[in-house]
């Protein structure tokens, strides 16, 4: 899922909706939010892994989309600029809090997603490495869980981050030379 | 410097490692409730008002640039 097709622009959105949006109106900005919400739902879901922190941080992100109307220029899509929005969102969230419980007790414990676990690899060792990842500086895990974990393209990543695209694969490649040591740290030679 | 660098294999693993530990959300993903009322409750919130000392602070500050200019690039050093 992509909240950004192509270029970023959704070819169905009538341009007036976005320039009413522009000038605050209030239907238009519904209208966008029941357009989008899903798609920036899924996007900081990916990010944070808890779904009521994604409500919050939805809602968040809105009201930060809808206080900053003036400053959206509707030739350039809302999408891509609703995800970058979105991401910045939960990245403030991650600097405010640290979520390594969160991905413990919420995502370790309930592996039911579309990589099985490998029963060689041991419970163990699934909930030290989560709880390694959630170690990680925000900056680095954010680039690391969309683009290793979420397999997000790396422009993709950059878009929403505001980066370039080297900047993400440096921050990919810290991320994961940080989480190597301290695995190895803990006995464990991924 | 003999530190060990990880080749592609290596990350490779560490990759895989991950994807087991915290695993990708591929699935369509849904809010389970309308978060439009949510929304509106958010935008009706007052926003949070500036304490009385900080505008003290800053009458302060703004008398003490007027009556004492020089004092001005001490503040700022010591921002």
């Amino acid at each position: 899922m992509n909240i950004a097709e192509g270029d970023g622009r959704m070819p169905n959105e009538a341009s007036d909706v976005l320039n009413a949006f522009r000038h605050g109106d209030m239907d238009a900005f519904e209208t966008l939010f029941r357009q989008h919400r899903r798609a920036v739902y899924g996007w900081i879901l990916r990010i944070v892994r808890d779904a009521a922190t994604a409500d919050e941080l939805t809602v968040e992100t809105f009201w930060r989309i809808y206080r900053a109307h003036a400053r959206f220029e509707p030739s350039r899509g809302f999408a891509g600029w609703a995800r970058r929005i979105a991401t910045h969102a939960a990245l403030d969230w991650m600097k405010s809090r640290r979520v390594e419980r969160e991905l413990t007790t919420e995502f370790f414990a309930e592996p039911a997603s579309a990589v099985a676990a490998d029963e060689a690899v041991s419970a163990e060792i699934r909930r030290k490495t989560a709880m390694a990842f959630g170690r990680l500086p925000p900056k680095l895990r954010i680039a690391a869980v969309l683009a290793v974990i979420e397999e997000q393209p790396h422009k993709d990543v950059a878009d929403a981050l505001g980066i370039s695209i080297a900047a993400v694969k440096l921050r990919v490649f810290r991320a994961l030379r940080i989480l190597r040591k301290d695995l190895e740290q803990q006995g464990i030679r991924p | 410097m003999n530190e060990h660098e990880p080749n592609n294999i290596e990350n490779d693993r560490l990759k895989k490692l991950l994807q087991q530990a915290l695993p990708p959300i591929k699935d369509e993903l849904d809010p389970d409730h309308d978060l439009w009322p949510a929304m509106l409750r958010r935008m009706d919130e007052k926003p949070a008002t500036t304490p009385w000392f900080d505008w003290a602070l800053l009458a302060g500050l703004i008398g003490l640039a007027a009556f004492f200019p020089t004092a001005i690039p001490v503040f700022l050093y010591y921002l």
